[in-house]
């Protein structure tokens, strides 16, 4: 067992894939570097923070990305985006079976703040495109940095979201929520807070995520390969009918749950028997109970 | 940012074709890119860091480091973020063995 | 500019717009056809429920009005920073705007986005950066943060951000800069009717904002990495760092 969390975005990638099948597009070596760090006095990297690629997944081409949260977070620049949006862009030109994206991300980089929002949203575009042609995208959650911002986004737009309970899927980071709306809001330093309301768990019984693995690559691997499958199975591209129940699926969920404040009676009232034992659940046993809530199913949205 | 250039003549030991990258960009830490690449014998080292006015223990870093492995034709790239001397030789050493012997995975194969 | 004279000049052929708590919706007629029109005001923060309601115009007007052009008015400070938008989720919200968007481009409606005052980072994302194109008037801010936040968070001194700022594109606020990095189409100085026809008529379903940053100056990376990733191996080499 290889711990995903505590992998590098390169370790992932080839534990992920098939062994020697990946092959890197614009590798370290060539120095395609942010152009806007130097003036800052921030170090580049050689890969700009995420790697890039295509390898073979049980034997099917398929593309890769995997972000580097320890480079910055794992945030997103004029590079790096440019990089995602690239890869996007090579799986419809090459027909690819699949894209996957490891993500691990604080979201737009600062430092080019208006380049990264502009990118961001270009992935986005990108990533729409990669599903319209009918390639169907799989979203990692499993660093430690989670993944959020803008890139909290991008991953609600692809085909499925695989996460460890350790993962984190949200849009703004507690500390962001604290520093403008104070600590009584959301507290950032309690861990066990911050856990039930943006970790894998939570999203999984919430149906924004697709499926709860241990914190194991080769579990990401199994989980990657169904969820492909699944997709082809059902649809990939998006569709009216799809949107419109996604909608109806987040009205509920505001009407619902809207009033709560605690993520646990959340749970409760989603039929898991026992909230306050989740924490403490291998991911195995949590998906066998996951099953006897009532949790919302989510549509090929 | 400040640039630090190191060339040691006359290496010895010949490294694999395969470029390699060792470490990471963050606090405290570094990447090192290790090439093959024809420098008449010798090895380089380009040292990119954001803590300025280390230039004298980068130079004993370095040269230690080539009293160890002595390199031929061997072009290290370094982007530094404030890593110590000891951090930057355990790095400095993870990039030489990644060429210097087949390796154990080809994760860090770039 | 409040919206209420915004749209007067934007739709001189009339309007049914409305607003309720910061959300505007409506129709507009631009050249004698409708337009369905949505948008916020007030630089509303962008929460679960303003982010359901746009969508649910969209899917509205894609269900029943094919084709009919959509217009976008921008006036945002972001995203909503609340436990409770975190806990339901805001970011499955926010995507389901844009791909509500994105399905909306698909099925042959060109959306047009306009940044009347403000734009800032998550809620621009999932409104005028979804648009086949987006504009701006020439007061708009458009920005991801403001420079003492991101001194604090990058560690770069303020001083020194400003002093950049003066220059630099990449993360100085203004719709100058998001033009010159092709994220504004163009900004719009005047006579704003004629310019939302004719923003709705030369609208294309493709992305070109990565063309537009490199003719314009702004971001001279992207489009040369994302051609390298698509090419051949062999043209590596033609990216090159600065």
């Amino acid at each position: 067992m290889t711990s995903y969390l505590e992998s590098s975005a390169r370790m992932r990638v080839n534990a992920l894939l098939d062994a020697n099948t990946f092959t890197e597009f614009l590798p370290p070596s060539k120095r395609v570097t942010s152009p806007h760090l130097a003036v800052l006095n921030t170090p580049v990297s050689f890969d700009d923070g995420v790697v890039i690629g295509e390898g073979k997944l049980r034997g099917k081409s398929v593309m890769i990305a995997s972000q580097e949260g320890a480079f910055m977070g794992g945030a997103v620049g004029e590079v790096h985006g440019a990089k995602l949006v690239g890869l996007l862009k090579r799986a419809a030109q090459d027909r690819a079976y699949a894209v996957l994206l490891l993500l691990e991300t604080g979201g737009v980089r600062l430092h080019e703040a208006n380049a990264g929002l502009i990118a961001v949203s270009e992935v986005m575009r990108a990533l729409l495109d990669s599903r319209a042609a009918g390639i169907p995208v799989v979203v990692l959650i499993g660093g430690s940095n989670g993944c959020f911002g803008g890139m909290g986004i991008v991953a609600r737009c692809a085909n499925a979201i695989v996460m460890s309970e350790e993962g984190r899927l949200a849009m703004s980071g507690p500390e962001v929520i604290e520093t403008a709306n104070g600590v009584e809001e959301f507290d950032s330093r309690d861990r066990a807070l911050v856990w039930r309301t943006t970790g894998g768990k939570h999203r999984y019984l919430q149906g924004d995520c697709d499926k709860v693995v241990s914190d194991d690559i080769n579990a990401f691997r199994n989980a990657a390969v169904d969820a492909i499958e699944t997709c082809y199975k059902v649809q990939i591209s998006l569709t009216l009918s799809a949107l419109l129940d996604e909608q109806q699926m987040l009205e509920q969920r505001i009407s619902q749950f809207g009033t709560e404040t605690e993520p646990l009676n959340i749970w409760a009232r989603l039929g898991v028997p026992d909230p306050a034992a989740v924490s403490m659940m291998e991911a195995e046993s949590f998906m066998q109970m996951a099953t006897t809530a009532t949790r919302p199913t989510r549509s090929a949205s | 940012m400040e640039t630090l250039n190191f060339r040691f003549e006359n290496g010895c030991r010949n490294i694999g074709p395969q470029a390699q990258l060792a470490g990471v960009v963050s606090s405290g830490n570094l990447e090192i890119l290790i090439e093959s690449t024809a420098l008449n014998g010798a090895c380089e080292v380009v040292v990119n860091t954001s803590a300025a006015g280390f230039g004298v223990t980068w130079r004993a870093v370095v040269t230690d480091f080539n009293l160890r492995w002595q390199l031929r034709d061997a072009r290290l790239a370094i982007n530094d973020m404030g890593a110590t001397p000891a951090v930057v030789s355990l790095r400095l050493d993870q990039a030489a063995e990644s060429v210097t012997q087949p390796p154990a995975k080809s994760e860090a194969s770039v | 500019m409040n919206w209420q004279a915004l749209t007067a000049e934007l739709f001189p052929q009339g309007h049914t717009i409305t607003e309720r708590e910061l959300f505007l919706s409506g129709t507009g007629t631009v050249d004698g056809k409708i337009v369905t029109v949505i948008g916020t005001t007030g630089h509303a923060a962008i929460g679960v429920e303003i982010a359901l309601a746009q969508a649910k115009s969209v899917l509205h007007t894609v269900q029943h009005f094919p084709a009919r052009p959509i217009v976008i008015l921008v006036d945002t400070q972001g995203q909503r920073l609340r436990f409770r938008d975190e806990m339901l989720g805001i970011n499955s919200y926010m995507a389901h705007l844009g791909k509500s968007l994105d399905l909306a481009r698909r099925l042959g409606h060109r959306i047009i986005g306009l940044v009347y005052d403000q734009a800032l980072s998550g809620g621009f994302i999932t409104s005028g950066l979804m648009a086949d194109a987006c504009y701006a008037l020439p007061d708009a801010t458009i920005r991801v943060m403001g420079l003492p936040a991101m001194a604090r968070i990058t560690k770069v001194p303020e001083a020194m951000l400003t002093a950049l700022a003066e220059t630099n594109p990449v993360f100085a606020p203004g719709a100058e800069n998001y033009l010159r990095m092709g994220g504004i189409e163009a900004i719009w100085e005047h006579d704003l009717a004629t310019n939302l026809a004719r923003a709705i008529d030369g609208a294309g379903d493709a992305d070109r904002r990565a063309e537009s940053g490199l003719a314009r100056g702004g971001r001279m990376m992207t489009k040369r990495v994302i051609e390298t990733i698509l090419g051949a191996t062999a043209a590596d080499s033609h990216v090159c760092t600065t």
